[in-house]
């Protein structure tokens, strides 16, 4: 089973997106902003990463900053989930070392689509 | 009074005065030092020891006779307003430092014409010197009864002499630049100026009404004196002609004298104080000159027959009633008289004697090898060796030549030597024709014919008063004879020699400068004195000059003299008035010109411009081209100035587009802050709605839960929208200021009660604390209900949203302040970071506070909550306070519009 993270501080979008993961066979954790992320990925080495960019204390950025540092987490995918959709933005994100970059709203059927390709590209 | 009391006396007045000065020094800009009244009475230097006691001995021998000369300068002084501040002007602007300095500069800055005025100013001030001293001495003796030694190494005011000579040179050289202020003497001569006058009031007094019972007493007894009658008239047109020659003589001199140029230009400190002395000074006269008359004649008739000498009644008056303080008094009034004369004549003859005369023809060349340091002090010493020896020489002088003449005599011969500048110096003033050979033949001429008319009987009666040269002229010549030259038979002496000597010193002044035309140099420089008002802010521009100079080589020579440190700023200053690249190297006119007068105020003008000669190379320029060079000037410095407005207001007008574009970018800038997070806040909620959506199309088997929490987000979302879009909305109406309120009169409590009532229900489910009383009196303001509601509310959710967790207070107050009531609404939360308590009223607000969870909201309540308060004309503002947090705001008790 493979483990995903979710990190967003808008409740009713981590609701969405833990129904359509559990469907769809992940282990779902929940993070509902980068401190909290981070504190579960002291113990946890998920697949891959969701993640939002603008949220309170420790913003998305700072997150995968973190996240890149950590050698346990090599081969942790990480796609960014944003309403930053600027080109300057995207880049920004991609240069950080995400995998993937989609901006919201999103389609929640593209997002299952690239989490997969990711996941399979790992193995 | 014996003479060791006496001389102690001298000494604690000269103590006192020295402190004076010093204080003065340490407070140059105090209100007491720098102010026109100082300047006003420090020009009373021109009442000297003459004035004190000599018009006494005139108006005692020959009445009236004393008045011509104070009403030369009484006329002369409305002229000072345009006359004067022309000098001043140029003397400034050329850091003019003598009166030599001011004619040789004119005349091409010669070097030759300096010298012979500092001869000219020599020969008639050290007898003018002298006779301060006589009177200084003899008063000295009248007082302490004693009689004149004639070993002058015995007589007590040979030491008098000697403290005065030292006084002086230590005062008058406090700086090397001669051009600059001394504030310390200015303002002792101003106090010794009030003291001669009160002296001499109170003695006036003294004399009319307490030896003498009034005006009127005086009057009755002297008309029976024997030479009353013919003491007391004019004499007719004869008489009247020496009397206008006597105006015209002091007219010259209060401008001419090296000691009242000195003061009223060298230490003029405010152009406009010249406005000040044009009334007081002629005052001052007026009040000196009004006891003149009840003192001589009292003196007249108490010493009737006893041949006392007239000079003296001032003093013997007093000392005759046996009334010795107030002899003293009269003696330190003269005293004081005199030794301002003394101070300020040898200051200036000193400088005139070094920077006209000895540097420029003696030590210049030493000087142009040493550095700043040796140089200064040895500047200094000239000067102070200077005024020493001139007061010495002054006092053998007196002591060998004019022990017997009376006080006015010497100092009349003094004024018409003085007056043979008189045409060479107006002419500077207002003729640019005048040139060089004719200002050296008058003053040559003028001085010559003085000299056979005045000084030379002037020695001669001393030696052989009978000599036959008085009849029957040089070598039997009738026409030569000294006091009837080419059978002028009817003026005294002095007046006679005055016109003969005036007369021809400015006919060949006339007939020379329009024979003999002046270089370009003079003609520069006429341009620049004639014509001040044109050049005075950039006089530098009006000196021409063409030829190759280094900037190196004169910063070299500046160094010399005013060491590396000012002479670095000067020129730093310079380039900038100027608008010239640091790393020039080639110096221009400007630069000539600018060095020159760096260099002026410390060797003079002709050594400043022999200096600068000496390390630049000059063209010759033909009379022709300096005029069209100048006339070139004046235009460019008319176009300058111009373009200097012109090019100001560019600069303004840049400034403020400057500004306005910076404004744009920073609201360009906020502008796409706002947008951005405007765009960000709007695509959360359709995010959400977006994803449920999806969910509930694509997933058939949905649990039916999952499936209403799914629509239920869905609805909460799409009102959460709808809200933020309200919200936007409203702040634009009220940033645009199209969002009207209507104020009516309201109870503000009513208001608060309505407000937190829908708040309630959630207040009691966190169990928080609310302290509102809703039934105190009603307080009627003016204000939107609806709008305040919408304040009061956000304010209290927000407390709802941040008080403690567990145990919530909110506290809402009010206050009854002059003006407004503030209302205060208080939550026992954390606290609001410091340096975001102003930011938190900001759109879209977010905490950069790590341990505030983000708030649920739109970030636009509190933004909406500030535009509605100011609407109001209220304040809004947020305020850490123990153990929580208060937000405040106030509403105007008087309806504003």
């Amino acid at each position: 089973m493979k483990k995903i993270l979710l990190v967003d501080d808008e409740p009713n979008i981590i609701m969405s997106l833990e129904y359509t993961f559990k469907k769809n066979n992940f282990e779902v954790f929940i993070a509902r902003d980068g401190q909290e992320a981070l504190d579960i990925l002291k113990t946890e080495q998920p697949d891959l990463i969701i993640l939002d960019i603008m949220m309170p204390n420790v913003d998305g950025y700072a997150t995968i900053e973190a996240v890149k540092k950590d050698e346990k987490l090599n081969a942790c995918k990480v796609i960014f989930l944003s309403a930053k959709n600027k080109e300057s933005d995207i880049e920004k994100g991609m240069k950080l070392g995400a995998n993937a970059y989609m901006t919201k709203p999103f389609s929640i059927k593209k997002l299952v689509e690239q989490v997969n390709v990711l996941l399979l590209e790992s193995d | 009074m014996n003479s060791i009391g006496l001389l102690l006396i001298v000494l604690v007045y000269l103590g006192l005065l020295f402190l004076i000065a010093q204080w003065a020094e340490r407070n140059r800009n105090s209100k007491w030092t720098n102010n026109p009244y100082v300047y006003s009475l420090s020009l009373a230097v021109y009442c000297t020891a003459w004035t004190y006691y000599g018009s006494i001995g005139v108006a005692a021998d020959s009445g009236l006779n004393y008045l011509p000369i104070y009403i030369g300068p009484v006329i002369a002084f409305p002229l000072w307003i345009v006359i004067l501040k022309k000098i001043i002007r140029i003397s400034r602007v050329n850091k003019i430092s003598s009166i030599a300095d001011f004619i040789s500069l004119r005349y091409g800055n010669s070097r030759f014409l300096g010298a012979l005025v500092t001869v000219i100013a020599l020969l008639a001030i050290i007898p003018y010197i002298g006779l301060q001293l006589k009177a200084i001495s003899e008063t000295f003796h009248i007082v302490s009864q004693t009689s004149e030694s004639t070993n002058i190494f015995f007589d007590t005011s040979t030491y008098v002499a000697f403290i005065l000579a030292l006084f002086a040179s230590y005062y008058g050289t406090r700086y090397v630049d001669a051009s600059e202020k001394r504030i310390g003497m200015v303002t002792a001569v101003a106090f010794e100026s009030v003291l001669k006058l009160f002296f001499f009031i109170i003695l006036g007094l003294y004399v009319t009404f307490y030896v003498f019972d009034g005006f009127a007493d005086i009057h009755n007894q002297a008309v029976v004196l024997e030479h009353f009658e013919e003491r007391n008239t004019i004499g007719g047109l004869e008489g009247a002609v020496n009397w206008m020659m006597l105006i015209v003589l002091s007219f010259f001199a209060i401008f001419l004298l090296p000691r009242q140029f000195h003061m009223s230009i060298v230490e003029n400190n405010r152009e406009r104080h010249v406005q000040t002395a044009i009334w007081l000074f002629p005052l001052y006269l007026l009040l000196f000159n009004f006891f003149i008359y009840p003192i001589a004649w009292g003196g007249n008739i108490l010493f009737d027959g006893q041949g006392m000498n007239s000079d003296m009644f001032s003093l013997l008056i007093p000392q005759s009633r046996g009334n010795e303080f107030m002899t003293v008094l009269v003696f330190l009034g003269g005293f004081s008289a005199a030794i301002s004369m003394i101070v300020v004549s040898s200051i200036s003859l000193s400088n005139m004697l070094s920077n006209n005369l000895l540097i420029p023809y003696g030590f210049l060349g030493s000087l142009q090898k040493d550095n700043q340091e040796r140089n200064s002090s040895r500047i200094m010493r000239i000067r102070r060796i200077g005024i020493f020896s001139l007061i010495i020489l002054s006092f053998l002088y007196y002591r060998f030549f004019i022990m017997d003449f009376s006080l006015v005599s010497v100092g009349l011969i003094s004024f018409v030597i003085v007056a043979q500048l008189a045409p060479a110096f107006f002419g500077a003033l207002f003729w640019k024709r005048g040139s060089l050979i004719g200002a050296i033949s008058g003053v040559f001429v003028g001085f010559s014919i003085c000299f056979y008319t005045l000084l030379l009987p002037f020695f001669l009666s001393s030696l052989n008063p009978d000599s036959l040269f008085f009849k029957e002229g040089f070598w039997g010549f009738e026409l030569l004879q000294p006091f009837q030259l080419f059978g002028l038979n009817y003026l005294d002496p002095v007046p006679h020699a005055l016109f003969w000597s005036l007369f021809f010193n400015l006919m060949v002044y006339l007939a020379f400068s329009v024979s003999f035309k002046g270089n370009y140099r003079e003609r520069n420089y006429a341009e620049m004195f004639v014509d001040i008002d044109k050049y005075i802010t950039n006089h530098e521009n009006a000196f021409v000059w063409k030829g190759t100079a280094y900037v190196s080589d004169i910063e070299k020579v500046l160094k010399r003299f005013l060491g590396e440190e000012r002479t670095n700023r000067a020129l730093h200053l310079f380039k900038m008035k100027y608008n010239i690249a640091p790393d020039n190297l080639m110096a221009d006119a400007r630069l000539i010109k600018f060095a020159e007068n760096l260099l002026t105020g410390h060797i003079g003008t002709a050594s400043a411009k022999i200096l600068i000669d000496g390390v630049t190379k000059e063209d010759k320029i033909s009379l022709p081209e300096v005029l069209k060079i100048l006339e070139e000037s004046k235009e460019n410095i008319t176009i300058n100035k111009k373009l200097v407005e012109t090019s100001n207001e560019l600069k303004q007008l840049s400034g403020q587009l400057k500004e306005a574009n910076f404004a744009l970018l920073v609201k360009d800038k906020q502008k796409d802050e706002f947008l951005d997070t405007v765009t960000h806040e709007l695509r959360t909620p359709i995010t959400a709605i977006r994803a449920a959506s999806e969910i509930l199309h694509d997933d058939e088997d949905i649990p039916e839960a999952m499936r209403k929490q799914f629509l239920q987000n869905i609805i909460s979302e799409s009102d959460r929208l709808n809200r933020l879009i309200d919200k936007i909305l409203d702040l634009e109406k009220f940033e645009t200021g199209k969002q009207k309120i209507s104020l009516t009169e309201q109870d503000i409590i009513t208001t608060i009660a309505n407000s937190i009532r829908p708040l309630q229900q959630l207040i009691s489910n966190k169990k928080i604390y609310l302290e509102f009383n809703e039934n105190q009196k009603a307080i009627k303001l003016y204000f939107d209900e609806e709008r305040m509601i919408q304040v009061i509310t956000n304010l209290v959710s927000n407390a709802i949203k941040f008080c403690d967790e567990k145990e919530g207070v909110i506290i809402i107050s009010l206050q009854n302040n002059d003006t407004e009531y503030s209302i205060h609404i208080f939550n026992n939360g954390k606290g609001v970071n410091p340096n975001e308590l102003e930011a938190v009223f900001e759109k879209f607000y977010q905490s950069s506070d790590q341990t505030i969870k983000k708030p649920i909201g739109s970030g636009l309540g509190l933004a909406i909550c500030k535009q509605i308060i100011e609407a109001h004309k209220g304040k809004i503002w947020a305020t850490n306070v123990e153990k929580g947090v208060t937000f405040s705001f106030t509403i105007p008790k008087q309806l504003i519009d």
